[in-house]
């Protein structure tokens, strides 16, 4: 008993990977484990915590919950991908590290891809759009209470990166 | 160095790799992408919470191609003979009478949902999930014991050599309660429960290890609370010299108590199926595992009598309680010793007798979650506070206030023996000016009238408040190790771990103010046992308390070294010297210097030069010629260890206050304001402190409104998912917490800390019973709240029930019983 396997193209973070991989084989596995790509985790396997969150063609998705073979011919972006192209933090991890966002940093990859494609959709969020941008991810360290913060925080940075560059 | 870092917000270094996906966690260990060399391990668990059994077939299971190698408890000898021995009985005590452990694979028989029974190893997870779906076992079923109430009935045992399902039985007394309740001017009784819940960390558990045959050595890594605890229970079970194995615990993706249990069985398992197929073996285990195969804690049975006088003074408390400790008892009986203890709070009871049972049942095992019992015994003691209060009709925070221990009254013997075998003294506190801060910041003067302008809306709102006192750092010890390196880098190492708490940024805080260096230039390692061989662990809100303290001594250890090689290089008196960004100097002449990097080259007489440093070391001289190069007292090397050892914990203490408002028709729970004031002594990063009270009390929150292990009779975890098993969101957490400091310094280490980790959950889910029931009052069916957690259609069956009985007996209160004639 032999499993089938399938090449595969992944794009991602701009860069391309060639893998061959069961066609059961879950994107988070394939990224983690076949391209080396650690900063993703995975919490619970069933979609329910976010932690394994990337940005397919720019919208979050759960990781888990999608086959690594399903991912061909898509843009991924993982928490690796967030960073500015000089390596510093991008505005949505910075703002984390100045309001103490995190704590066992294991579920904050999947909050750092969702707020960036929330930013992007929502550049200026009220409070509660904040907040409400965050409902899907669980966190079991800081209550939330820096994240919502750093929500607030990263949409400052990413304005005022984006008056200086103007 | 001009300003101290203690007691500064300094960013945390760690987020630096955490934030760009950098942070190395146990399943991010021995990735190795197109190579495949590593294996991955599943494990076959019991479908049956209690069975025998009578055979086991893995004939099919090497037929699956990837599959390298399966176990069952058959094979176990053959690793070494103490592995087919039970597991260890971490901390036995004389009251556990009849301490049970299981088997790294069950032998002969399973008693819960989840126990390992065989183990595979394959090419990689999905083809060793696989080969576990094609083993066969035959079972003989037996009748499974869930819940408290069947342990006690005990109809069936759980071992058939434990009579009634009693582990253990363990009383303590002060004085006469039973005596002191009978003469008491008034009495009362409560019938308590608490429900189980569990750590639930994002991260579950998960070790890899590597058997190097070229040097005879095995390297493991594991996400754990203690890495010296692992080592020496692999190299005990496996047989080897604790020598030839390294413990390495990596970033941890949360622990909050469930990872200080150890060794889990495949935390021998991977290793011995290292070595015996000369491979690297990884085990991560899914989120249904962690559901049912690691540990749980909370659930107890509480029965309370209180006599009180007119005040509410308490002249005597006999509290009787039942601990579920699941299967199995690998921890001993810490959780319920410690809610008996800590159960007291910031009162003085006079007369209190505590007598406990732990009892078995056929569910996963319960060892500590952030609280270890504290919560269980708040909950007992805050809900009788309230009781009182409502009997004698007076304000709940003037009868807490007429207990407190008094800060003059410092140090306080309790009287009884604490978790760790000492005295339970308390040694600082100030509780009536807390009551003050926590009344200042929720408003409780003023509630009344906001209650009553919410009634004419026709909204519900309740106040609770609720109060403890935390053992925190509690021994034995922890020690350090600071080593300045020629570059002026200082490179610390303690052997506790680090499951989220910044310890790579507040241990280098103390190390930059003692040393006089810059923080960056300060490299924190926990939990390696190649770095520090002796280490306890993280547990006991005791990270901050214990290794904080023997850096904080280390480093004055290597500070008296630098100091002495200095003064002797620089010709000056040890008296005039100071150190700042890493140079010392002359006080007053500050061209008179040499930095930490070419001391510590002096340090070494070595005769070979490396770097600039060597050279830049050449213009001093020290060292006597006519003396061997390093004196009879003395080491080469810039370093400085040290340990710490307190000779009891230090209580920390805090009070919460939340504001609820309830649906008067869905009963649906809604937190208005929640506030909470915190005493942990001096404080090393009160951002980290603050972050580390939202998460207790998000989790608390959890705890009291929503978490429950949701067991059916036949031993079956029915909500062993995320989707069913509900954790709070961040919709689920209030919009701000108000958070007040109070510091009243231990007295008992160098730098006046208590422990900060667990006090966020202590109170809750006193604190909420009581708001909520203050809310129910409005509707005037004076409910009482006596389980939890609770949930909106639970509190809705509680106001029909209340209905009910207030149309049948409308002026007695189900709750007390009559006073004496």
């Amino acid at each position: 008993m032999s499993e089938e396997l399938h090449d595969v193209r992944l794009t991602v973070n701009g860069t391309t990977h060639d893998v061959r991989v069961p066609a059961r084989r879950l994107l988070s596995d394939a990224l983690r484990h076949d391209l080396g790509l650690t900063g993703t985790h995975v919490g619970c396997e069933h979609g329910v915590c976010g932690a394994c969150t990337i940005l397919v063609d720019g919208a979050p998705m759960r990781s888990c919950l999608m086959f690594a073979v399903s991912a061909a011919g898509h843009e991924i972006t993982t928490v690796e991908g967030l960073t500015n192209p000089d390596g510093s933090l991008g505005p949505v991890q910075q703002a984390f590290a100045e309001c103490h966002g995190l704590q066992c940093g294991f579920c904050t990859p999947g909050f750092l891809t969702t707020i960036t494609a929330g930013l992007r959709d929502n550049p200026c969020p009220t409070h509660e759009e904040a907040r409400d941008m965050i409902a899907g991810n669980l966190c079991r360290c800081t209550g939330y209470q820096n994240i919502v913060k750093a929500v607030e925080r990263a949409a400052e940075i990413a304005a005022s990166g984006e008056e200086t560059a103007s | 160095m001009t300003t101290k870092l203690m007691g500064q917000k300094v960013q945390r270094v760690e987020d630096q790799r955490f934030l760009r996906g950098h942070g190395r966690y146990v399943d991010d260990v021995a990735v190795d992408p197109g190579q495949h060399t590593v294996l991955h391990a599943a494990v076959l668990r019991s479908p049956h919470a209690h069975a025998r059994i009578l055979d086991i077939d893995v004939s099919d299971v090497l037929d699956v191609e990837g599959v390298h190698a399966v176990y069952t408890y058959d094979d176990l000898a053959s690793c070494s003979p103490q592995m087919a021995e039970p597991l260890p009985l971490l901390i036995p005590h004389p009251a556990l009478t009849h301490g049970r452990t299981q088997y790294a694979l069950a032998k002969d028989e399973v008693n819960y949902v989840g126990e390992a029974i065989a183990f595979v190893v394959a090419d990689d997870r999905y083809l060793a999930e696989d080969a576990v779906s094609r083993i066969r076992v035959d079972y003989e079923f037996l009748t499974p014991v869930v819940g408290i109430d069947a342990a006690r009935a005990a109809t069936s045992l759980v071992h058939e050599d434990v009579p009634g399902n009693v582990g253990a039985r363990m009383e303590q007394n002060v004085g006469d309660a039973p005596a002191a309740i009978a003469k008491a001017p008034h009495r009362l009784e409560l019938d308590l429960t608490v429900e189980r819940s569990a750590c639930m960390p994002m991260e579950g558990r998960g070790t890899v290890a590597r058997w190097d045959a070229d040097i005879n050595r095995l390297q493991l890594w594991t996400s754990t609370q203690s890495s010296t605890g692992v080592r020496a229970a692999v190299a005990v079970k496996m047989g080897l010299d604790l020598g030839q194995v390294d413990v390495i615990t990596p970033d941890v993706g949360g622990g909050f108590g469930v990872k200080i249990n150890h060794p889990w069985p495949e935390e021998l398992l991977v290793p011995m199926a290292a070595r015996a197929l000369g491979r690297t073996v990884k085990f991560t285990e899914d989120r249904r595992e962690h559901f049912i195969s690691s540990a749980h804690e909370r659930g107890q049975v509480q029965h309370i009598e209180v006599g009180f006088d007119d005040d509410g003074r308490l002249l005597g408390l006999d509290v009787e309680f039942w601990h579920d400790h699941g299967a199995y008892t690998p921890y001993g009986l810490i959780v319920p010793i410690i809610t008996s203890t800590q159960l007291l709070g910031p009162y003085k009871p006079q007369n209190y007798r505590v007598v406990f049972e732990s009892l078995y049942t056929n569910t996963v095992i319960v060892t500590p979650y952030r609280g270890a019992g504290r919560p269980q015994g708040c909950y007992a003691m805050e809900r009788t506070m309230d009781a009182i209060a409502q009997y004698l009709g007076k304000d709940r925070a003037e009868v807490r206030a007429v207990n407190f221990i008094q800060p003059d009254e410092f140090p306080f013997d309790q009287g009884m023996i604490f978790q760790d075998g000492r005295e339970l003294e308390y040694d600082s506190g100030d509780y009536p000016a807390m009551l003050e801060k926590i009344k200042d910041l929720v408003g409780w003067d003023e509630f009344p009238a906001f209650q009553q302008e919410m009634a004419e809306q026709g909204r519900q709102v309740g106040i609770g408040l609720a109060c403890y006192v935390e053992g925190t750092g509690v021994g034995p010890y922890e020690g350090a190790h600071v080593h300045i390196e020629t570059s002026g880098k200082v490179k610390v190492a303690t052997g506790l771990t680090t499951q989220g708490q910044g310890h790579a940024t507040v241990f280098a805080q103390l190390v930059a103010d003692e040393l006089g260096v810059k923080f960056e230039d300060v490299e924190v390692v926990t939990g390696d046992t190649r770095r520090m061989a002796y280490a306890v662990g993280t547990f006991a809100s005791r990270a901050a308390v214990m290794s904080g303290s023997a850096i904080h001594l280390a480093a004055k250890r290597a500070k008296e070294k630098v100091l002495k090689i200095a003064a002797e290089a620089l010709e000056a008196d040890e008296k005039d010297l100071e150190i700042v960004d890493g140079v010392v100097s002359v006080k007053g002449s500050p061209g008179t210097s040499i930095d930490l990097g070419t001391v510590s080259v002096l340090s070494n007489p070595l005769r070979y030069a490396f770097d600039e440093k060597s050279k830049a070391a050449t213009q001093f001289s020290i060292g006597d010629p006519g003396k061997p190069p390093v004196a009879e007292d003395d080491e080469p090397g810039l370093e400085g260890k040290d340990f710490y050892s307190p000779e009891r914990a230090t209580f920390a203490s805090g009070m919460h206050a939340v504001i609820v408002e309830t649906d008067p028709d869905t009963a649906e729970i809604t937190i208005l304001k929640y506030a909470v004031v915190h005493d942990c002594g001096h404080l090393i990063n009160p951002m980290i402190v603050e972050g580390q009270i939202h998460g207790g009390v998000a989790q608390g929150i959890g705890g009291a409104l929503y978490e429950r292990m949701a067991y059916d009779e036949s031993g079956q975890l029915l909500n062993a998912s995320f989707m069913d098993f509900l954790m709070p969101y961040v919709t689920e957490v209030p919009d701000g917490i108000d958070i007040d400091h109070l510091e009243t310094p231990s007295p008992l280490n160098p730098l006046g800390i208590k422990g900060a980790g667990e006090a966020g959950v202590i109170p809750s889910a006193a604190v909420f019973a009581a708001a909520i029931e203050d809310a129910e009052r409005l509707s005037s069916t004076g409910l009482a709240i006596t389980a939890m957690p609770i949930s909106p259609s639970e509190l809705f069956t509680l106001r029909q029930a209340a209905v009910e009985e207030v149309a049948q007996q409308p002026s007695r209160n189900p709750r007390t019983r009559e006073d004496p004639a």
